[in-house]
This record gives structure tokens, C-alpha cells and sequence, in this order.
């Protein structure tokens, strides 16, 4: 089986968010970028199921700008065999990056696509539903448990109130929920040898792709602030504030 | 053109994250049709019919149906959408799952998780956990949008039928998904969606024993069960508890945080509730800056005298 992996870049979890003075956007001049913690998940997914001996090959893919390459190193470095950058500077849109995502697959001959199901930047949860549109395929969204069963994969979901679990035909395309795993760290040695690790640099117009502007971003503005509120001494003190001041009991 | 808006239920009950659809909806001043798609649902479709400024509702009644999946549903909305300007649906997992594979087919994308209507092109919608607020123009000619039910108010239901019901053909099941089960958890608590209390509990809860220490206060008030990531994480309650930027985003009257820290994350799913009460240790926690109420006080000591002062 032959697994690809989209991992994107996006401001580090831990980073704090400011909104530009003009309101034009987020600034992210000078902040700490990481892989999407999503992402980390399905290339953690991805390697074990070629440790289990299920997966013959890993690709990894990101769409973006040339710095998305540490990200694909990243994902080297946990256990990826080889990466693809796809340069563009127009990734707002997550249509566009499924078409390009959909592309790589049908030219690699993909059996099994991971993703995150979310990224922590644009909190979208479409790409992958979208990529496994175009390619009119299985999806197996929200997923916290992967098994392959008589070539089949049986994907266990997060769905409200509890889980569902689906038979998929390959090919397929998963996004990862926070229980699927726990991914783990790169070793120094592995660091060091996806250095080597090919890495392809292709365009939208050699994938055959043209970009298109789905929306166009009015404004960013922060959001509103909650008032200060008070700190009460004990619980009889709380009731009586529930009660009579927010009477919400 | 018309706006379809389609209908979260469980086959049995129609779900009141529909009516916060419907309602918002209402601010793009076209006609509403609501689609009902599941196994046995004649009971959605007529109360879909009472909800207020809906005028058709389309029900596809068949086994294909019958546990949502993507494959089938979106195939059906993608065929009646392309009579459509708008296709709204809740932001339920349900339709986050399904709604993207629609706006691919359509060759348009989604936006997700709306939080107001500007205009009838343009919507804000939270991006960084909410740390900021984005307004966005769609340019596509169909506009296929999930909405967030805790910022719109609920339509209200007429007490007789004010939509026309009409029987839509279901399509071919799809071979590309089989169902194999479900385990979804019997539960007499409200939903965490449509709370009006949620009592959520985090890290400081310690396992999963101590927990029931917040279902029961709980249950006292009649209120929902909610968890941080940590508490989630830990073990304590399973994932379709957590509120947060990847999990449910709530908006309850009263909300009380039990030994929650107040990571940005989860602060991103429960900020917008009118009152929080938080109830923690330690004095810095960063839950304290949201909470109209707090007090730092061992949640072991509290829970139990709230339980007993509470009615």
C-alpha cells in the first residue's frame, strides 16, 4: 500500500496570535511555525502502518511557500520516504489545495491519503472531505482508530455522541482525530538522514492545476473581550451571584 | 434560487442546531427549503414542515440514508444544490463531514463555521482558535456555508405545518463505504450543543473516578457534561466531550470550569457563554481572565458543598 501524507505549516500551537494593526490579516512576521498538530498525527499514523508492514511507501506532500520544505523534512525525519513541495503563495482557499493534493495522488497511484482533519491557522475541516470528492472516493473523517481488513480499511470515527465505525474501499482518504495516536519525536540520527531524503519541487501549471479564487478576505479583527469579572471568596458567595446577580440557577 | 438548509436529526428528532441554521438563513431574504435525508424519518420531515419561514421541505426517505454517510448524502445534496444560491448546514460532525465533499462537487468551496452574516456574500467566521475574527467574500456562485448554531438564535416552530413536504428519489448507494456499527452513548443529560448549563471538568479532576464528581453536580442541575483536551487526553471521558477549538464550541448560559486551566484552545470553545464560572487552585490559571466569576479553591472542597447548597 502506498500512503500520502499532506502536512501543512501554521503558526506553532503554543505561539500567540496578533491581529495587524489595518486589519488585514494575522501577523505572523517573526513567530514560531510548525507542522499542523493534526498533520503530526496522520505522518505518525502513516509510519506505523508501514512499521506493521501494511504500507510500502510514504509520500509526503505540502502546498505552500518554500519554507513548508522544514515541515516536509519534519515529516521526513519521522519515518517519510520522500517529499513533494508544491510552490505556491495561494493556499487560502482549501479547494485549490485539494486539487493540487488530488493531482499527486492520481500521479503517484496513492492507495491511502492521511491528513489532519483540521488545521490550527484557518480551523477550516474540509480538505480532506474535498480531496476525497474529487477523486470520488471513500472518506474516513475525524478517524481515532485505522486497521486494514481484508483490503479493506476499517475506520473508527469521532461522531456526536460517541463512535462509528465504516468499512472503506481503497483508495481512501482518512483525517486524523486527536485519539487516533501519539506521535513521537524524531530521532538526531533520522534528522540528519532526511537530509538526504529526495525532495521534489513541482508547480499548480506542471501538475496541471489552475488556482482559482474561491474568497477573498474582507478584514481580520480581534475579537471581542469578555468584561473583567469578579473573584468571590466562597461557595455561599458564588450561589448568591448565580442567583441573584447573573440569575442564571 | 432558493436557500436549502439541511437537517441534522437522528432519523427520529429533528436537531435543535437546524433551527439555529434556519434562523440564520433567514438574514439572506430568499426562500427556504429544508432537505430531510435519512431512514424512517417522517417524523423530522413534518417538524421540519412547523418551523417557521421554511416553505418546502424536500425528504429522501431510504435505507441509503439511514447513518449519514458522506458518500450517499452528499451525492443527493450536490444533485438538488445545483438549483441552489446557498446551502447552509449546521457545523455538527455530521456536516463538517458531509458539506465539504458537496462544495468539491460543485467546484466551490465551503466556508466554515460561521459566526454572522454581513452580507449576502459576505460572513465573519473565527480563525485561530478564535483569537481573531475574519470576514470573508465568497466569489463562488454557490455559496455552500456550515454554520455555527451558538451564534444565531433558534427559528421558532408554528403550531401547524407551513411547508409543502415533497418526496425526493433517493439516488444508488454508493459501494465505495459500508457501515459496520455504531456506540453512541445513552445519556439523559442535555447535548453539550444545546446546554443551557454545562458543567466541564479538566486535568485537576485527577481520573476518571473523580470525574463523576462533576457528572453528578451535573445531573443535579440538569445541566451538560463537558472536558478540557487534558481531561480528554488523560483519559477521564471520552473525545465527543471536549470543548475547544477541535472539539465543541458551546455558548451556554452557565458555564462553570472545575480545575480547567484554560489553554487558548479550549477557551476557544466556551468564551462566548453569557455567564463562566471558574473554580480552580491555582490563582494564575488563565481560565480566571474569562470567568465572570472566580474562585480559587480546591474543587474537591467545592463540588461537594455546591452539591449540597445547590437545589
Amino acid at each position: 500500500m502506498k500512503i500520502l501524507v499532506a502536512v501543512k505549516r501554521v503558526i506553532d500551537y503554543n505561539a500567540k496570535v496578533r491581529v495587524k494593526p489595518d486589519n488585514s490579516d494575522v501577523d505572523l512576521a517573526n513567530i514560531k511555525m510548525a507542522m499542523n498538530p493534526f498533520c503530526e498525527i496522520a505522518v505518525e499514523e502513516a509510519v506505523r502502518l508501514k512499521e506493521s508492514g501494511i504500507a510500502t511507501e510514504i509520500v509526503v506532500a505540502s502546498i505552500g511557500e518554500k519554507p513548508c520544505q522544514e515541515q516536509i523534512r519534519s515529516a521526513l525525519a519521522l519515518g517519510a520516504d520522500r517529499g513533494i513541495h508544491v510552490e505556491t503563495e495561494n493556499t487560502s482557499d482549501s479547494l485549490n489545495v485539494a486539487k493540487l493534493l488530488a493531482k499527486i495522488a492520481e500521479r503517484e497511484q496513492i492507495d491511502l491519503i492521511i491528513l489532519g482533519k483540521q488545521a490550527i491557522d484557518s480551523d477550516n475541516n474540509q480538505t480532506g472531505q474535498m480531496l476525497a470528492a474529487l477523486l470520488n472516493c471513500s472518506q474516513g473523517t475525524f478517524a481515532s482508530k485505522v486497521c486494514v481488513e481484508n483490503e479493506k480499511l476499517l475506520v473508527t470515527r469521532e461522531i456526536d455522541g460517541g463512535l462509528q465505525t465504516l468499512s472503506l474501499t481503497l483508495p481512501a482518504v482518512v483525517t486524523t482525530d486527536l485519539r487516533l495516536n501519539e506521535p513521537r519525536y524524531a530521532a538526531l540520527p533520522n534528522i540528519m538522514k532526511a537530509k538526504r531524503k529526495p525532495l521534489q519541487v513541482l508547480t499548480p501549471d506542471e501538475l496541471g492545476v489552475t488556482l482559482k479564487q474561491h474568497t477573498q478576505l474582507t478584514s481580520v479583527a480581534e475579537p471581542a473581550k469578555r468584561e473583567q469579572g469578579v473573584m468571590v471568596n466562597s461557595v455561599d458567595e458564588l450561589i448568591e451571584k448565580l442567583k441573584f446577580e447573573a440569575k442564571v440557577i | 434560487m432558493a436557500i436549502l438548509v439541511t437537517a441534522e436529526h437522528d432519523n427520529h428528532t429533528l436537531k435543535q442546531s437546524t433551527l439555529n441554521t434556519v434562523s440564520a438563513s433567514t438574514q439572506l431574504n430568499d426562500e427556504i427549503h429544508v432537505l430531510v435525508a435519512g431512514f424512517n424519518c417522517q417524523a423530522v420531515a413534518e417538524q421540519a414542515a412547523k418551523i417557521t419561514g421554511v416553505s418546502k421541505v424536500l425528504y429522501a426517505d431510504s435505507s441509503v440514508y439511514e447513518h449519514q454517510l458522506a458518500e450517499n448524502i452528499a451525492a443527493l445534496i450536490t444533485e438538488l444544490g445545483n438549483d441552489y444560491y446557498y446551502i447552509l448546514a449546521p457545523a455538527t460532525s455530521n456536516y463538517k463531514n458531509i458539506l465539504p465533499r458537496v462544495a468539491a462537487k460543485l467546484d466551490v468551496t465551503q466556508l466554515s463555521d460561521i459566526t454572522a452574516i454581513v452580507a449576502n456574500d459576505t460572513f465573519e467566521r473565527p480563525i485561530y482558535a478564535g483569537n481573531a475574527i475574519a470576514t470573508v467574500k465568497s466569489l463562488d456562485p454557490v455559496k455552500v456555508i456550515t454554520v455555527r448554531s451558538s451564534a444565531f438564535e433558534e427559528a421558532a416552530f408554528s403550531d401547524s405545518q407551513n411547508a409543502e413536504i415533497i418526496a425526493v428519489n433517493a439516488l444508488p448507494e454508493t459501494n465505495l463505504v459500508a457501515f459496520v456499527s455504531e456506540q453512541v452513548e445513552q445519556s439523559d443529560r442535555p447535548e453539550l450543543s444545546n446546554a443551557n448549563i454545562i458543567i466541564s471538568g479538566g486535568r485537576g479532576l485527577g481520573s476518571s473516578e473523580n470525574f463523576a464528581l462533576i457528572e453528578q453536580l451535573a445531573d443535579q442541575l440538569g445541566a451538560a457534561v463537558g472536558a478540557s483536551r487534558a481531561a480528554v487526553d488523560s483519559g477521564f471521558v471520552p473525545n465527543d466531550k471536549q470543548v475547544g477549538q477541535t472539539g465543541k464550541i458551546v455558548a451556554p448560559q452557565l458555564y462553570i470550569a472545575v480545575g480547567i486551566s484554560g489553554a487558548i484552545q479550549h477557551l476557544a470553545g466556551m468564551k462566548d457563554s453569557k455567564t463562566i464560572v471558574a473554580i480552580n487552585k491555582d490563582e494564575e490559571a488563565p481560565i480566571f481572565s474569562v470567568a465572570d466569576y472566580g474562585l480559587v479553591a480546591d474543587l474537591f472542597e467545592v463540588i461537594p458543598e455546591l452539591r449540597e447548597k445547590l437545589p
